[in-house]
């Protein structure tokens, strides 16, 4: 990461770290919390689809996991410690992703696809049809887990914070696998996986790991965000989520991290927006047909989304590449159109 | 089980897959020949179905005939909007990737729900069974079956023989079989590939939206009926082998019998059986049950 | 004078259905020299390195690398243990630089311990590796530069020194001097000549003039059959040779 784009994400999380304190209302502290949690679930996906090139269309299932596990595991007497139960749901939504990253990465492009969302659907089925997870109306959390006197959750400020510093701590930690030796290896395996192969690298342990951490860290996001909202229902394992999480890395832009960030911002902002009665009046209830013209209207003239847009216009300014394809999105499956 | 219910179940299970396999068809085909991942595919089925419920008054009032007519105006109409969506959309995905078609295809599910809502509205809506269907045979004393799902089910495997027929023996048949296995040989014998997408697109399109109407008496049409039929979908397509009719075919019928099955012998988990299904057979068949080309 | 063996194949088999892409070609390359494989497209030469590297699996016939039987190995483990190979198009990573080509290619070799918090640019091991055989690639001025926008022949050469980079004993060439101007061409002759004394060198190369300079020996290859092998000379006075390949335009 150059200069420019580091100045760029750490403004972006200064200026998050300030807004409580920049005369955020309860519902701006509430929908900024939300979108912090998204976008922790859309840098776990940009780790597979950006960074590797396995397109993911189940992390909604990891993303429930950690939310399930989060309000499962919490006793009905007392509130858990964060420190043990964080990791818990981590764990189990890492665990979830290694069996099934075990089984799907045996396919490739398409069938990749469609196995990652069938076993999504698995799980939703699970909570949605048993008893386990509490059925179709889902689960209360009793007591916000904690600890002590030192983080109280149940406070809205407190849990945005504590929020931004996971959103903190899951960017760091990507930005420094990324350009580690196994973040490049993971490069590699994106551009070509069979020169990899021929130079000498057995693939299929690289991409097993990252779809284990990119559970990981879906888990963490489903985690906060069955606190934050202190309920969780099979909704958060549906595909609709799968879906939307993809649309914000690629609307954001692929292959960079802040993609992902920008991308979750866009995202739902532009939901509330459209969700907003004060400017759409009746139409608002239909704010699905506004996000989806937006979504169509950023496949047609954003091909490398919000973050290639600076470069898109300077180029355009200049009169030259404008029919210019985008070169992170060039077919990342590779092989799968054969 | 007695024998009574078993014969039930089949003859449901058979309904089902046979419909799902109307709608997989479109999809496998669309993407083996186009190479094209439509997510709006399961749209394709709700609009089927509402043309079913929406258009009934209009068409009893001016030209009679009820169900049937209906039927026939809505394939119709379903051949022209299939026509229609793949010239101005989907005409502009075959070059992009993946992720773009899922993407377009996504906001387009966003789309056709909304204007579905704007239209008709969000209510669940039963749909007629038209009065010469609407007995049951008996099946022994206390059972019967109803005779519009028989109807469904010899309706379907009609569309099933004319759809083989049309493969095997006609040369719009060796076109897309031939555009379903190797992409690139087509473009360069020479024949129209702009034609043949149109064709197929609008045909798949047709597809769907048939399944959609004659199912609606039967399901009634709600809101997110086409999410439902779109993930079973695509895993009858992926279980099939993406591009193969004969795979669609019995995956389709696989998932038909293990759903209706799943559902009796294991109510608690029957949802999840489906995909267990998928699970295992691509461990076991990692490309499918039927491999194109 | 009997030369290390390095990597021998034998009656190496390949149908595709009913279809035999390759038949019963055996092929020897020892040390310090430089093993030409020719023959009309579609002689199956390029499968023949698939089949030799392990990207496709033989449906007959064996494949000894350092004297170890290595027929069942996956071609990464093969890769790792002394077989590199080059690719008929550019698999160059055109994004990265042409010093992280080479350094990723020379991190296969020492995949031990993923770390994932040390920066991979400061990876002793595979840097010091990396730069040199950048540096016996002839690309030591380019190592900063985006690999999608060398030349052509830089690319090519590139290619090779990720193969270098891994430290095989054994290369499989394909057709490296492709589309290169006669300068860079020389270049890479030198190169391969640099290689020679201690590697086994496989060479599938379309230019005819560059193989008689440089092969040792010399294979042709005719419908996925061995027709003629032996050194230049042998094959230059061949009749079946001429008839069948070399008859027009040489």
């Amino acid at each position: 990461m150059d200069n420019s784009k580091a100045v760029f994400v750490g403004a972006v999380f200064v200026a998050l770290a300030l807004f409580p304190w920049l005369g955020a209302g309860s519902y701006g502290i509430d929908l900024v919390t939300k979108i912090m949690i998204y976008a922790i679930l859309a840098l776990s996906l940009e780790l597979l689809v950006g960074s590797t090139g396995l397109v993911c269309f189940g992390q909604a299932a990891f993303f429930g996991i950690g939310a399930y596990a989060a309000v499962l595991l919490s006793g009905e007497e007392d509130a858990a410690s964060v420190l043990w139960l964080l990791p818990a749901c981590v764990l189990a939504a890492a665990l979830y992703a290694l069996a099934v990253g075990a089984l799907s990465l045996r396919t490739k492009g398409v069938y990749f696809i469609m196995v990652t969302l069938a076993f999504a659907q698995m799980a939703y089925f699970v909570v949605h049809d048993t008893a386990l997870g509490g059925g179709t109306d889902g689960i209360y959390l009793y007591f916000r887990p904690g600890l002590g006197e030192w983080l109280v959750l149940d406070d809205p400020v407190t849990m945005y914070l504590f929020s931004l510093a996971c959103l903190i701590g899951v960017f760091a930690f990507l930005a420094v696998l990324l350009r580690s030796r196994f973040g490049r290896a993971l490069a590699g395996i994106k551009v070509n996986e069979q020169r990899m192969r021929g130079t000498g690298f057995t693939t299929y342990p690289y991409k097993l790991a990252a779809f284990t951490i990119s559970g990981g860290l879906a888990g963490l996001g489903g985690f906060l965000f069955a606190v934050k909202d202190g309920f969780v229902n099979p909704e958060l394992m549906s595909w609709h989520l799968s879906g939307a999480a993809l649309v914000m890395i690629i609307l954001g832009g692929l292959g960079h991290l802040r993609g992902a960030l920008v991308g979750a911002f866009a995202f739902l902002l532009l939901q509330e927006l459209f969700k907003t009665e004060a400017i759409f009046g009746d139409f608002a209830k239909h704010w699905h047909l506004g996000l989806g013209i937006v979504i169509i209207a950023a496949v047609a003239f954003l091909p490398r989304g919000l973050v290639g847009l600076p470069e898109q216009l300077r180029k355009r300014l200049a009169g030259v590449g404008a029919g210019e394809r985008g070169g992170s999105l060039k077919n990342p499956l590779g092989e799968a159109k054969s | 089980m007695d024998l009574t219910t078993f014969l039930i179940q089949c003859l449901n299970a058979l309904q089902y897959g046979l419909l799902l396999f109307l709608v997989a068809s479109g999809l496998t085909l669309i993407f083996g020949i186009m190479g094209v991942i439509n997510l709006a595919h399961g749209s394709f089925y709700m609009i089927g179905a509402y043309m079913a419920y929406a258009l009934a008054p209009a068409i009893e009032s001016s030209l009679g005939g009820g169900f049937f007519s209906v039927l026939l105006v809505g394939l119709v109409l379903s051949v022209v909007i299939g026509y229609v969506l793949e010239w101005a959309f989907y005409s502009y995905l075959y070059d992009r990737d993946h992720l773009q078609q899922v993407l377009m295809t996504y906001g387009l599910i966003l789309v056709f729900e909304e204007l579905r809502s704007l239209l008709v509205g969000d209510d669940v809506y039963g749909v007629q069974i038209p009065e010469i269907l609407a007995g049951s045979v008996p099946l022994s004393e206390v059972m019967t079956y109803p005779v519009y799902r028989l109807f469904v089910s010899a309706l379907c495997i009609a569309l099933v023989a004319g759809m083989f027929y049309v493969f095997a023996r006609t040369r719009l048949g060796m076109m897309i079989r031939a555009g379903a296995s190797n992409r690139e040989m087509v473009q360069s014998l020479g024949i129209d590939i702009n034609f043949l997408y149109r064709v197929v697109f609008a045909a798949g399109f047709a597809l769907a939206a048939f399944a959609g109407m004659v199912a609606a008496p039967v399901s009634s049409v709600y809101p997110g009926m086409g999410n439902e039929v779109l993930i079973i979908c695509f895993v009858v397509v992926v279980i099939g082998g993406i591009g193969s009719i004969q795979g669609a075919l019995v995956a389709a019928l696989l998932i038909g019998f293990v759903d209706t099955f799943g559902k009796v012998i294991v109510p608690d988990a029957a949802g999840v059986m489906v995909y267990l299904a998928m699970a295992v057979i691509l461990l076991w068949k990692p490309d499918g049950l039927f491999k194109a080309g | 004078m009997s030369n290390e063996v390095f990597l021998r194949g034998q009656d190496i088999t390949r149908r595709w259905g009913g279809l035999v892409a390759v038949n019963q070609v055996s092929v020897t390359l020892e040390r310090n020299c430089i093993h030409a494989v020719i023959g009309t497209n579609g002689a199956g030469k390029s499968t023949l390195i698939n089949l030799l590297s392990g990207e496709i699996a033989l449906s007959g016939g064996s494949v000894e690398l350092l004297g170890e039987d290595v027929t069942a190995w996956t071609q990464p483990r093969r890769a790792r243990a002394g077989l590199g190979r080059s690719y008929q198009r550019n698999t160059i990573y055109p994004s990265f630089s042409v010093f992280e080509n080479c350094r990723l290619a020379a991190q296969a070799t020492h995949q031990k311990g993923w770390s994932w918090w040390q920066r991979a640019d400061r990876c002793p091991v595979s840097t010091e590796a990396a730069r040199d055989a950048a540096h016996r690639a002839g690309l030591d001025k380019l190592l900063d530069r985006t690999a999608g926008m060398i030349s052509h022949g830089q690319k090519r050469q590139l290619e090779i020194a990720m193969c270098l980079a891994t430290g095989p004993k054994v290369l499989l060439l394909d057709e490296p001097l492709a589309g290169m101007g006669a300068e860079e061409t020389e270049r890479m002759l030198a190169m391969l000549d640099e290689l020679r004394p201690d590697h086994g060198i496989l060479l599938v190369e379309h230019d005819m003039d560059a193989v008689f300079r440089v092969a040792d020996q010399i294979t042709v290859m005719v419908n996925g059959t061995v027709i003629a092998s032996g050194d230049p000379d042998f094959i230059r006075n061949s009749s079946e040779v001429r008839e069948a390949y070399l008859g027009e335009g040489h």
